[in-house]
């Protein structure tokens, strides 16, 4: 591990909780010329769950790929403004974006397992790292396993091919996989939509389990979903074709689900659109 | 008269397809019977005897994999990191069609003429001689845009989503590319490896200019050998031991089919941990 790197190194210890993680200012993101988000200002407080809502193309995803330069790997992606974790600019000259995504973890709508077993799956990323000693990698396997609550259906078949289990459990696989690299960020691009109801179930409870030692981002266009696992959510919109979309309102989830402030918060939550 | 209309068309179609597998089974059938009485282990394992070639092919069959074998081993890291570089990492533009372009023109120039081509620059100017060594070269030539296409496109296969996660750990372009996409890519890699293989023991021109025609066992690289295809094709022209060529002919064809059918059965394998 890199620790002379802004972002090689161990979270800040004086970090206390409701001070922000991520703050981002004036943000303006393009696809080429494609001008996709214009004017974010947001604070993503630590230790707690903020949902990203907001009909599709809204750029919800787009932005969550922002806070990890992930969009980095799409040709022709320019930010502007500034986004910092834990006070440090992100896109600063020298950071170099692989350590800085060693701890903003993602999870992806699609579970995305490697064709390999199931502990080679999660021991990849502290293989990356330079992790060889054996009894070191189990460890970090079980306990990544343990978090993820999915090391009692799998610890009798670690050498089985990820991809041989079920839709839920692959997502299971895919936070365990993120969690063994110790992040200190979870993103979640709506990690719920493309398995069965039971396991969405898990997953949320994971969650709530995950927030006491993670900060957690999820991206979701389920509501009820953001309304029962997030803390503060932020509203996007793109009010018209061809125009940046951009941040309408943020607060917290509470206040913003019974009683928004922006009329167009209140048009979507209700169901007028989207 | 639409009922008719069909049923003229579906009657035709079912001749057309009757002839592609006829033809097929015509060819198989055919050397089949003329060559099946020749197979046996003498004829696999001993040297052609005398001004007619009685005995056995087995200096042909060690030179044809020899030279297989050989060009196998030049072409594979080549074309590989070839189509990894085209797939990864060249800016996609101009140079990049040009390279691709290149590779598909190199693949439909006749073999004849990769033979002369051969025949001239490793042969003569590199001064390498009738030998495998050339043979495998020239060989090279021929399965090289093979081999790197099929492997572009398999990596270009690997779904974007499977790079991200390994991205999302924080692994590095190399560490994705080695690790993950190329494992994953790998059964159809290895398909198109063997599809070129099937080709390599196939051909006949490249190699006849190349490797030569000595009936010897190769041992050395740049001993001279002579393919079973070359073997078949002297057999044959010269109309001296008719059996022989038909009895080659027929290891040829087993052997291309064996190549093929593990080609599918890797392709459909797809990879080791999806079922």
């Amino acid at each position: 591990m890199t620790t002379e790197s802004a972002f090689g190194g161990v979270p800040e210890a004086s970090t206390v909780a409701g001070t922000p993680k991520f703050t981002v200012r004036s943000l303006d993101f393009y696809y080429g010329d494609f001008h996709a988000l214009t004017g974010i200002n947001i604070d993503v407080k630590d230790n707690a769950v903020t949902a990203f809502i907001g009909p599709s193309g809204c750029g919800k995803s787009t932005f969550l790929r922002c806070l990890n330069r992930m969009n980095d790997l799409i040709p022709g992606a320019r930010v502007e403004g500034t986004i910092t974790l834990d006070g440090a600019d992100v896109y600063g000259a020298g950071v170099d974006p692989v350590d800085l995504r060693r701890r903003v973890g993602m999870i992806f709508q699609q579970p995305n397992p490697f064709p390999m077993s199931i502990y080679d799956n999660v021991a990849f990323g502290p293989r990356l790292h330079g992790i060889k000693k054996k009894s070191e990698l189990d460890t970090i396997v079980e306990q990544a396993l343990v978090r993820a609550n999915l090391w009692k259906e799998v610890r009798d078949i670690m050498e089985r091919g990820g991809l041989t289990l079920s839709g839920g459990q692959q997502q299971r696989l895919c936070i365990a996989r993120v969690l063994a690299v110790q992040p200190d960020v979870l993103l979640m691009d709506e990690p719920c939509s493309a398995i069965d109801p039971t396991s969405v179930q898990k997953v949320e409870d994971l969650m709530a389990e995950l927030k006491s030692s993670v900060t957690i981002i999820i991206v979701t266009h389920n509501m009820q979903q953001a309304a029962r696992v997030s803390d503060e959510t932020a509203f996007f919109l793109q009010e018209k074709q061809g125009t940046p979309a951009e941040l309408i309102e943020f607060g917290r989830t509470a206040e913003l689900f019974t009683s928004p402030r922006d009329r167009r918060t209140e048009d979507y939550i209700t169901g007028r659109f989207g | 008269m639409s009922k008719w209309a069909n049923r003229v068309a579906v009657t035709l179609l079912w001749i057309c397809g009757l002839l592609t597998v006829g033809a097929l089974a015509a060819v198989i059938v055919y050397v089949f019977i003329r060559g099946v009485g020749q197979l046996n282990l003498d004829f696999i394992l001993s040297a052609p005897r005398g001004v007619n070639a009685e005995g056995g092919i087995g200096p042909t069959i060690v030179a044809t994999i020899y030279v297989t074998g050989l060009a196998m081993l030049i072409v594979t890291p080549i074309a590989v990191l070839a189509a990894v570089y085209l797939a990864e990492y060249a800016v996609q533009g101009k140079l990049v069609t040009v390279i691709r372009f290149a590779a598909d023109t190199l693949s439909s120039v006749p073999s004849i003429v990769m033979g002369l081509f051969g025949f001239a620059f490793f042969v003569e100017a590199m001064d390498l001689g009738f030998s495998v060594l050339s043979g495998a070269l020239a060989l090279s030539f021929l399965m090289l845009p093979i081999v790197m296409r099929t492997t572009e496109e398999a990596i270009r296969a690997v779904p974007r989503y499977i790079r991200w996660g390994s991205y999302g750990l924080g692994a590095s372009k190399w560490q994705t590319v080695s690790k993950i996409v190329l494992p994953s890519a790998m059964p159809r890699i290895l398909t198109g490896l063997i599809l070129a293989m099937g080709r390599a023991v196939g051909e006949t021109a490249v190699v006849i200019f190349t490797m030569g025609q000595a009936i010897n066992l190769p041992i050395s690289p740049l001993d001279s050998g002579r393919s079973m295809t070359v073997h078949l094709y002297t057999l044959a022209m010269e109309g001296i031991n008719m059996d022989a060529a038909y009895g080659t002919a027929l290891l040829l064809m087993i052997m291309v089919l064996l190549f093929n059918l593990s080609a599918r059965w890797l392709a459909r394998r797809k990879g080791r941990f999806e079922e």
